[in-house]
């Protein structure tokens, strides 16, 4: 009876063996080849159309870093897919075999092997996303009040002149409220607008508040994303390299009309956007006097916007926010 | 005779002999679900008028009646009548005045039959199948609420929901979905099957466990009033100062979201202090199922975690009701606390949703490739270090947010780690598929239905994980299918698996295979048909809980909202196959119809009343399949006396078992 058990058991291990060195080989080859024109295909077919598109610098590298995680986890999913594929081909019970398979309980070398290229591979990974982080200033991604990844961007040198080609940076302030995306542009007398308009390969730096609640300010060409927080200023660099339209969205759930918390920006020629920078300053030069004075970031129990209202001959509560303290909902 | 009495003992309060049963009340005084529905009332209607009378001075919500502090004493009287209805605090007002405690055996002679159900019980078993029907419950209220959304989101503006409804309904379905399915499988599975499964007749605080269950249904209950209420506009996470902002509605979600987490809480010390004190001899860590293993990491994670969950929420509520200001800027507040708090918490819970899946694939996988695990050790590793490194992470969800720009290098770090350790459990896999004798019974095609979809949840991660790409992934729909893919994908195809896999075990009765493989197939299909194009609409641009989009997207939303409800359809072959298979065809299990090797399947199904005749001595590892040399799982009759032997035997290394680990 033992004796019987166990040659029934040496049998299939000793097939197993030499079964096993098949098995895996056909994998290894098959895999490599699969992996292979998976890669070319995801990093040089399908890369160049991967979101978010090339429409400024940091989505471009964003495109980049998309293509090329993307690439490494080809061989991953292909790895992992043909492994249960080919289980469910050859390594099926046969009809009527109620026996077990040969007991393996574990193989160092293989996990060793594992350990190490996961390890590898994460820590390159991680090393690659921190160049990619820094290299474009912050990949896009909103800093905080002093960001910390500058990488080709010029100095704010000055709040309140700004001229193409100096080495001066060109602010542009975002403000988030339920439910609406306003900008000022400090450098040309700190006008608001709801237009958005940007000179192209331009460095433009966003300074993104909120008034209320939590949003978040998501240029989704320019693959810019910044919350919008109540009294803090996220800082957040591009340089847009197209012109054309770009959609803002809100990217964090805000209440209601978050949904429709979205509006769109143009990139225009540079010579563009100074005439429409200067006109749009004289245009609304009466109501920049009304507005509180620019800053970082505002109390919103501090604005009095009841002259505003009457300059723009609105009554009621056009315009008004919700204090954060107080939770009456329209 | 030691073996008899060894578990008991610590049952009898100041070493005391159970004294007999305690004087019967009349029947509708005794503690049970009338009682319990009778006290919920009377506490929700004291406690509203209290808090009336308290916080009629300073009046917050300006558009209701009522204020902020009479929904929360409401609701937290309506708890508490809900437990002394139960007679939650009977034992202990009996223990107080020196009564005698019933004990187990006593209360299964009082009640039988389906009234156990509706009871607080010492029964690790009844609270099981509570569990298991309510999860259930939850988690079809959940789907349901997912229904309306994709409806919503058949057309590029709103037409079937308001924007009001439409946040309420993501709001609802997100809390249900992530706030009740914490305990998905540590409730039912963990609860039924492991004191079975390491060898013991009971858990170490079966009252804690009760009341882990008793809790949910009020939390339940409470989040579902939110609706009466006006709903809440923040989504599950329930961001400051949107959530102090919001109207009654929020004051559900926050005291919901809080008993949950004390619920959580509860469950986790119990399962961790049975693991570790309940163990049979022999059961050394070595032996102990990998399902086991993610019980007790689950539960680290549970007591660990959850208390910061539920001081966050306290702070939310006093926030609202009593005007502190831990989350408001402008009042020397901060809004970065609040979302520091919940993903210091939240981050954990998703592992919390996904180590239990680990865990159950882990035990289904031996038993239907016949072979032993792969790599225990590497296993339970893969597991601890999954459940340590998810404590470093949670500032990945604030890459965005402004904070701690410079921190950003290592948080990128110490997520992507997180894939070594999850990456073992897939070593563990691969090794074990290794020239196997598969067979496709349900349990093992949800299993590697289980791989499949999170792999695409974990490479999905690593995308977000990564700044620059997170940049644009971050908050739009492609996290959205992320996380249903891991959570969904893993942890539900997990339970689902499970739950085909126990269930002989648990009830006695197999689920119809033939249905159970076509709930699979179609679960599957459509599972990936409705997550997958939700990647891609991410990451064309359309943001999360949005219920206008762009026009382009328009036919990837509808195909996404097709296959959604096809999803809908394929759970309802499997409402439709338990009930038929548990109330009509009721098909009789044998004890062990999958020739499985874990303790839990040696013993009759469903279980005898105390689990085992005797306290067995494990022999061996429970996935020795294919070794010819390997011994029995356990000796179920240990001749008296063994039990001294056994222990000596453990804690010196007997060599001549194998702990089935190389590595």
């Amino acid at each position: 009876m033992a004796a019987e058990a166990s040659s029934g058991a040496s049998t299939p291990a000793a097939a197993g063996v030499s079964g096993g060195r098949r098995d895996g080989l056909w994998l290894l080859v098959t895999w490599i080849v699969l992996s292979i024109i998976g890669c070319l295909l995801v990093a040089l077919v399908w890369g160049p159309h991967l979101p978010p598109g090339a429409a400024s610098n940091t989505a471009a590298s964003q495109q980049t870093d998309n293509t090329v995680l993307a690439t490494i986890a080809t061989p991953v999913v292909i790895g992992v897919l043909l492994y249960f594929g080919w289980a469910l081909a050859f390594w099926r019970q046969k009809p009527g075999d109620e026996t077990d398979a040969a007991p393996i309980h574990g193989n160092t070398r293989i996990q060793a092997l594992w350990i190490t290229v996961t390890s590898v591979i994460v820590l390159a990974l991680a090393v690659y996303g921190t160049v990619e982080l820094i290299a474009p200033a912050g990949a896009g991604a909103g800093q905080g009040p002093q960001p910390i990844f500058q990488r080709g961007m010029p100095p704010a040198a000055s709040d309140t002149s700004w001229a193409p080609g100096t080495n001066n940076i060109l602010q542009v302030q975002v403000i988030g409220q339920q439910w609406a995306w306003t900008y000022r542009y400090p450098q040309f007398g700190g006008f608001e607008t709801t237009d958005l308009l940007l000179p192209v390969n331009t460095p433009v730096r966003f300074n993104v508040t909120s008034l209320d609640v939590i949003h978040s300010f998501w240029a989704y060409q320019l693959a810019v994303k910044a919350d919008a927080n109540p009294g803090v200023n996220n800082v957040a660099f591009t340089v847009p390299k197209q012109a054309g339209q770009f959609v803002v969205r809100c990217a964090e759930l805000c209440g209601i009309w978050h949904g429709a918390m979205y509006n769109y920006g143009k990139v225009v020629p540079v010579s563009t956007f100074m005439t429409w920078a200067h006109a749009t300053e004289i245009q609304l030069a009466s109501l920049t006097k009304l507005l509180p004075p620019y800053a970082l970031t505002y109390d919103p129990t501090a604005i009095n916007l009841g002259k505003v209202n009457q300059q723009l001959g609105l009554t009621g509560a056009g315009g008004g926010f919700y204090n954060p303290a107080d939770p009456e909902q329209p | 005779m030691a073996i008899e009495t060894q578990p008991e003992s610590a049952q009898a309060p100041g070493g005391r002999e159970p004294a007999g049963t305690p004087k019967q009340r009349a029947w509708w005084l005794r503690p049970a679900f009338h009682t319990a529905l009778l006290g919920a009332v009377i506490g929700y209607i004291f406690g509203h008028w209290l808090g009336n009378l308290l916080g009629s001075q300073y009046q917050q919500v300006g558009t209701s009646d009522d204020n902020d502090m009479a929904i929360v004493l409401g609701f937290a009287f309506l708890v508490l009548g809900w437990l002394i209805g139960l007679g939650v605090f009977n034992d202990l007002i009996r223990q107080m005045l020196g009564r005698p405690i019933p004990q187990l055996e006593e209360e299964r002679e009082a009640v039988g039959g389906l009234a156990r159900y509706f009871r607080y019980t010492l029964d690790h078993k009844v609270v099981g199948i509570q569990y298991l029907v309510g999860m259930l419950i939850y988690f079809f209220t959940g789907g349901l609420l997912a229904m309306a959304i994709r409806t919503e989101l058949l057309s590029p503006s709103y037409h079937v929901l308001s924007p009001t409804a439409y946040i309420q309904v993501v709001g609802e379905h997100g809390t249900m979905m992530m706030m009740m399915m914490t305990s998905v499988i540590v409730g039912p599975f963990g609860n039924y099957l492991v004191p079975i499964m390491i060898g013991s007749k009971r858990v170490a605080f079966p009252r804690l466990e009760a009341l882990s269950f008793w809790l949910t249904p009020c939390a339940y209950v409470i989040l579902l009033s939110s609706f009466l209420l006006g709903g809440f506009p923040t989504g599950w996470t329930g961001y400051a100062p949107l959530s102090i902002q919001a109207g009654e509605g929020m004051d559900a979600y926050a005291f919901a979201f809080g008993l949950m987490g004390i619920s959580i809480i509860l469950a986790g010390f119990n399962i961790i202090v049975t693991i570790i004190c309940y163990r049979a001899p022999g059961m050394r860590w070595g032996r102990l199922p990998m399902f086991v293993w993610s019980m007790l990491t689950t539960g680290f994670l549970f007591v660990l975690a959850a208390p910061v969950l539920v001081g966050g929420m306290y702070m939310i509520i006093t926030d609202r009701v009593a005007q502190t200001a831990f989350f408001i800027n402008q009042l020397g507040g901060s809004s970065y606390l609040y979302q520091d708090l919940f993903w210091f918490f939240g981050h954990p819970e998703v592992y919390i949703l996904a180590l239990p899946g680990f865990g159950i694939v882990s035990e289904i996988i031996p038993v239907f490739t016949r072979k032993p695990l792969f790599g225990y050790k590497i296993a339970a590793a893969g597991m601890f270090g999954v459940a340590i490194l998810s404590f470093f992470v949670w500032q990945h969800h604030l890459f965005m947010s402004g904070i701690n720009p410079d921190m950003r290098p290592l948080f990128m770090l110490t997520t992507e780690l997180i894939s070594i350790p999850t990456g073992f459990i897939y070593l563990v896999a691969l090794g074990t598929f290794w020239q196997a004798k598969l067979r496709l019974t349900v349990p093992m095609l949800f299993a590697m239905g289980m791989y499949v979809n999170f792999l695409f949840g974990g490479i999905s991660g690593v995308l977000l994980s990564d700044v620059p790409a997170d940049t644009t992934a971050h908050g739009s729909f492609f996290v959205m299918a992320h996380f249903h893919y891991t959570i969904m994908g893993g942890l539900i195809f997990a339970f689902f698996g499970g739950l085909y896999y126990w269930l002989p075990k648990v009830m006695g009765i197999t689920l119809n295979q033939r249905l159970g493989k076509i709930h699979f197939w179609t679960m599957f299909i459509t599972f990936n048909s409705t997550f997958m194009p939700l990647f891609a609409v991410g990451m064309l641009g359309q943001p999360r809980r949005v219920f206008e989009y762009a026009r382009n997207l328009e036919t990837l939303n509808d195909w996404v909202s097709i296959s959604a409800f096809c999803l809908g359809g394929s759970l309802l072959i499997f409402v439709f196959n338990f009930v038929m298979s548990t109330v009509v065809w009721r098909e009789r299990a044998p004890q062990n119809p999958w020739q499985a090797r874990g303790l839990e399947w040696q013993i009759s199904s469903p279980p005898p009343p105390d689990n085992f005749t005797h306290i067995p001595v494990v022999l061996a590892g429970p996935y020795e399949y294919g070794d010819p040399d390997a011994l029995p799982v356990a000796d179920l009759n240990p001749p008296a006396g063994v039990i001294a032997g056994a222990l000596a035997g453990a804690g010196a290394g007997s060599a001549t078992t194998s702990t089935g680990s190389e590595a």
